[in-house]
């Protein structure tokens, strides 16, 4: 691990390297998170779910693949061709962009590059916040494009829905970057490295409301269970991606799990630590360069594992929110929430100081 | 590199801007007036205003045009229709525009050395974050502003509040 800086080549390949390494284990997840939900679903709801191609249904992902790919690929009739292109693109585009400010293990600098992060933005965290912004042109796009009167209605839904839950959703940061006193990712992940699990925001950080009111506001930022009324099939028939086959509805499907990975990166690296161990100094180092860099990385991909499923058992328990019950709680009940949030942590800080 | 940024997104910026004239339909415009904002973001980042940056996007792209794009889909704005135009647009309008243009252009230019160079990427690397320097002036120097145009927002969100009520 040379400290040396880096000549502009050399950064140039190992940025390429690091962005292709992390967009192919992204798409990958993504895949898997989709067969991990239909598997888990299924325990849940006592039937198997996907279990006969490949052993333990391990390789339905590429058989949904192909399927997806060889569909016909249909474009409405009176529809807005170039916004009926583009809409899915956007969506699939800000749902992996968020992941290139994403410290994902400790700092390992390789000629003098951090590898385990793609970009060490200062600003990192609002970088998101404003991909998030951005994403919702995906969906509101796509339901007017298509020329159809359930998908416009469903996509006005699902945005309105959105941009009502990015508040709390920022809102609910703030507290959290009061205490690391930095939007930078990295700063706000070693702000957390004191003392293992203790020191994490969620525990001793005592940023336990900001927690639970970002999860209901990415939940339903994703438009995932109980949220999910947009994309309930029973209700607008398919909402936003009526019109949509083949490899522009896999885009929006990908779209959808990449943006629940991306929530759930965030929330590990705000509330739960980043890729630091729970155990923090008990243990004396131990093992050499390949142990220290690969460990982080396992409890990462640890706490991630747990966000998904957590994601994943909400939808097989939860009842879906009316539309109106929807608005009215993320305006009166969450917001304020986030604001109380807000003084308190800062009244603490100040009283402290 | 920096003039290569800058040339880029200024370009870029022009190009959405004059896109959004000469669209016909008004979400094209809408959206070509996302791209100029998101433009404008990158050249406050290479002048160094990073925090600004984010908030344009977070809060022009991603709020403002948002918003302006539901309108448009909800009053299923048509296309412009083509019509044969005015006489007198072209009389007045064409020359008008390039007189006026002329003469701005010569105002920047004699007044060259008092307006300065922008130093592209020049603060880049300044010490200190943005944001403690910004809530710094911000909660100091520029209180009374600051709660004014609270009050002011708060204002305009009364009045839509009462405007979109029923009648009782």
């Amino acid at each position: 691990m040379s400290t040396l800086s880096p000549t502009p080549l050399q950064f140039i390949i190992i940025t390429i390297l690091k962005i292709a390494v992390v967009l192919v284990i992204t798409l990958t997840a993504v895949a898997y998170t989709v067969l991990l939900e239909r598997k888990v679903l299924g325990r849940m709801q006592n039937r198997w779910g996907p279990s006969r191609v490949g052993p333990f249904g391990l390789l339905q992902p590429l058989a949904d693949g192909i399927k997806l790919f060889l569909k016909e690929d249909l474009v409405p009739f009176a529809a807005d061709r170039p916004l009926f292109i583009v809409a899915p693109i956007i969506a699939l585009a800000c749902s992996l962009i968020s992941i290139a400010v994403v410290p994902f293990g400790s700092v390992t600098r390789v000629k003098g590059v951090d590898i385990f992060n793609i970009a060490d933005l200062n600003i990192g965290l609002l970088v998101i916040l404003g991909i998030t912004s951005i994403g919702v042109y995906g969906i509101a796009l796509s339901g007017w494009s298509s020329n159809n009167k359930f998908a416009l209605l469903g996509s006005l839904r699902a945005t309105s829905q959105m941009i009502s839950y990015e508040l709390a959703l920022g809102l609910s940061l703030v507290g959290v970057v009061l205490r690391a006193q930095s939007l930078s990712l990295r700063s706000i992940v070693n702000s957390q490295s004191a003392h293992g699990a203790l020191s994490w925001n969620i525990f001793g950080g005592f940023q336990i409301f900001a927690f639970f009111i970002y999860m209901l506001a990415a939940y339903a930022e994703t438009n995932r269970s109980p949220f999910d009324l947009p994309e309930a099939e029973s209700e607008l028939v398919a909402g936003y991606h009526t019109e949509y086959s083949s490899m522009k509805f896999a885009m929006f499907f990908m779209a959808e799990y990449a943006n629940m990975i991306t929530v759930s990166c965030v929330a590990t690296l705000l509330f739960l630590g980043g890729a630091s161990s729970p155990f923090g100094n008990l243990f004396p180092d131990f093992g050499g360069t390949i142990v220290h860099a690969a460990l982080p990385i396992f409890w990462f991909v640890l706490k991630i594992l747990f966000f998904l499923m957590l994601y994943i058992w909400i939808r097989a328990t939860v009842p879906r929110f009316r539309y109106d019950q929807l608005m009215s709680f993320g305006w009166k009940f969450l917001l304020p929430l986030a604001m109380v949030n807000i003084i308190i942590t800062s009244l603490i800080m100040a009283l402290r100081a | 590199m920096q003039l290569a940024l800058f040339l880029i997104f200024g370009g870029l910026a022009v190009a959405a801007a004059l896109n959004l004239l000469l669209q016909r339909h008004p979400i094209n415009s809408a959206l070509s007036l996302v791209v100029v904002m998101m433009s404008l973001a990158v050249l406050y980042w290479s002048l160094g205003a990073e925090f600004l940056a984010a908030a344009q996007v977070i809060v022009y792209s991603g709020a403002i045009m948002v918003l302006f794009v539901f309108v448009i889909m909800l009053l299923n704005a048509g296309e412009e229709e083509r019509t044969t135009g005015s006489r007198a647009a072209y009389i007045v309008g064409f020359p008008g525009a390039a007189a006026i243009f002329c003469l701005l252009g010569f105002v920047f230019l004699s007044e060259r050395k008092a307006l300065g160079l922008a130093n592209l990427g020049g603060y880049l690397d300044e010490a200190g974050s943005n944001i403690s320097k910004i809530s710094t002036v911000l909660f100091t120097r520029l209180l009374l502003p600051f709660e004014v145009t609270s009050i002011l927002i708060l204002v305009a969100i009364l009045g839509a509040v009462v405007l979109a009520r029923k009648e009782q």
